[in-house]
């Protein structure tokens, strides 16, 4: 096969990740501009970093993060743990009752608006706690569980893709070893799909940490998360400090990103190398 | 586990039970939930509307199902031109990710294998970083002393900072930027099945390049476009974040205005309405979804 472009699909190419890369990248270069005025470069005293001193000494921003972390951690977990049942389910039991509406309520939440998710539950919690006093007012559980809902889904859909490309010989052969179903899931399978759980606890963290919609409905006084904060701020307009922390955010994620690719090619090395 | 499966459980039923149930209390029962305060009215309460069950006298439970909040929304105008708008800019939107998206997924999935995983890292990317930031770039980018009016003015080219933050335009940029990677993805992961041999055999027979694009690759990629389109206009309709920020006071979006009944006019019972109708409305959408998806891992297997 050849791998020549054409002009035009290379000028695409070029076009389009400039679009996607420069609003990114001069969120970075503004977060070590001097002014106030964010977007107008002051040459004498740039680059500066008194707005990450700012923003790490911001108690209402280091706040809504401590509280976005812990929503965040939790709702991977737990969403890794359904997401798995539901994908290693829909993925090897051909036939089971529900199969049809398992498999509709884990592709809906994809792509449902999250002004409707959100209002949804937000009305679920409050039934809920007049007819039988539970979950008691609403904050970080009742954030969590809303996060849970729509990230369990793309958790499904990753772990259902990885184990829909590799067939069932392994498992089938440990099964006739004599294996029970609990323990080639836990020897066999498991490690297997590890870099789709690994994918899965990742996305499903990073959904809740951005999540503003479906929070601003389930969250109550005095648990604000980081975005909620940061929509609030930049309502009002530009600020310096969010600017440093988009940067942060992006530093973060590519390293992460960058790092999972590496380890996740050396291993697929690795398995190619055994085999 | 025997006497389990005597009853009807077995392990694998325990395997999906789980999941099923959570979706079906978190997922399910609450639509069921909205539709019923859709039908209620309005109070001045915690919470802000009327049981729908109420015992009337010792005896005897009265249903009281209430259409007002539905007559409401095709009597004021405000609501139907919402809905209107809102379809027009997903759908407009979802044109102008194609036209962007779809060169560079074709690029992609034609690049060199080594140069294809560092292209598509970078859709991915911004994916992974949070909207809400991405979409404030563009604040800073498109306001009157904004990046792009510094430098249009310090070229020359313009003298007058132009208007575009909150405005129609300024919205569009925004929802075709957050959510051209949902597009490039789908299409690409269908491209790259594509046999290129195809294309060969055409260019041979005497096709010029762009006939046997329309006649080979855009057929072929059919279930590609259709998957990636949905998954950028079905959340586009109900958008909240990008017109709230972008589009200044006059963006009339069904999801900015279903969160204003709610937060600032707490009619909790009209924005169950709204919902209800989005939901109506983008259900076929999402079923059409649903059986694309379907169609394409059962062409993979």
């Amino acid at each position: 096969m050849n791998y020549r472009s054409s002009f035009f699909i290379l000028s695409c190419i070029a076009l389009g990740f400039a679009f996607l890369y420069v609003p990114i990248l001069s969120m970075v270069v503004f977060s070590f501009n001097a002014s106030k005025l964010v977007t107008v470069w002051d040459a004498a005293n740039s680059p500066t970093l008194k707005w990450y001193y700012s923003l790490l000494n911001n108690e209402e921003i280091l706040d809504a993060a401590w509280i976005s972390l812990k929503v965040a951690v939790i709702n991977a977990s737990g969403s890794v743990i359904l997401g798995t049942l539901a994908g290693f389910g829909l993925a090897r039991f051909r036939q089971f009752r529900g199969r049809f509406t398992l498999n509709a309520m884990t592709t809906a939440p994809l792509v449902m608006p999250e002004v409707i998710t959100g209002l949804s539950l937000l009305l679920l919690f409050v039934a809920l706690e007049q007819l039988i006093g539970w979950p008691a007012g609403r904050g970080i559980t009742t954030m969590t569980i809303a996060h849970m809902t729509f990230s369990m889904a793309y958790v499904t859909v990753i772990i259902n893709s990885r184990l829909s490309s590799f067939d069932t010989a392994l498992e089938e052969a440990a099964m006739d070893l004599g294996a029970r179903p609990v323990k080639v899931f836990f020897v066999i399978t498991l490690p297997i799909i590890f870099p789709a759980i690994l994918s899965g606890w990742l996305l499903a963290f990073t959904l809740s940490w951005d999540d503003l919609v479906i929070s601003s409905f389930t969250s109550g006084p005095g648990s604000s998360t980081l975005p909620m904060v940061v929509f609030s701020k930049v309502r009002l307009g530009v600020s310096p400090e969010i600017n440093v922390l988009a940067t942060l955010t992006l530093t973060v994620v590519t390293a992460m990103i960058v790092g999972v690719s590496l380890w996740m090619a050396r291993r697929a090395r690795l398995d190619q190398a055994a085999a | 586990m025997v006497r389990l499966e005597r009853v009807g459980i077995t392990g694998r039923g325990l395997v999906v039970a789980l999941p099923y149930l959570w979706l079906l209390l978190f997922f399910v029962v609450p639509f069921i939930i909205v539709l019923k305060i859709s039908f209620s009215d309005v109070a001045l309460a915690i919470p802000p509307y009327k049981p729908l069950l109420e015992w009337v006298g010792k005896n005897s439970l009265a249903i009281k199902v209430n259409f007002d909040n539905y007559a409401f929304l095709f009597t004021d105008s405000l609501y139907l031109h919402a809905f209107a708008n809102s379809l027009k800019v997903a759908f407009l939107s979802t044109l102008a990710c194609l036209l962007i998206g779809y060169p560079m997924a074709y690029g992609i999935a034609r690049a060199k294998p080594s140069v294809r995983n560092v292209l598509l890292l970078l859709v991915i990317l911004p994916f992974w970083t949070s909207l809400l930031l991405r979409v404030y770039a563009w604040i800073g980018l498109l306001k009157a002393n904004g990046v792009i009016n510094n430098i249009l003015m310090s070229l020359g080219v313009i003298h007058e900072p132009l208007t575009m933050l909150y405005t129609p335009f300024a919205m569009y940029v925004g929802i075709v930027y957050s959510y051209l990677p949902f597009l490039i993805l789908p299409l690409y992961a269908n491209l790259e099945k594509m046999d290129w041999q195809l294309l060969e055999a055409a260019e041979d027979l005497g096709c010029r390049p762009w006939q046997a694009f329309y006649k080979i690759t855009l057929p072929l990629s059919r279930n590609g476009i259709l998957a990636g389109s949905m998954l950028v206009f079905i959340p586009a309709v109900g958008e909240f974040v990008i017109p709230a920020l972008l589009g200044g006071p006059n963006a009339l979006m069904i999801g900015r205005v279903l969160w204003d009944e709610f937060f600032a006019n707490r009619a909790w019972p009209v924005a169950s309405a709204v919902a209800i109708l989005l939901l109506i409305l983008l259900v076929p959408f999402m079923m059409w979804y649903q059986s694309v998806q379907a169609r394409e891992s059962a062409g993979a297997r």
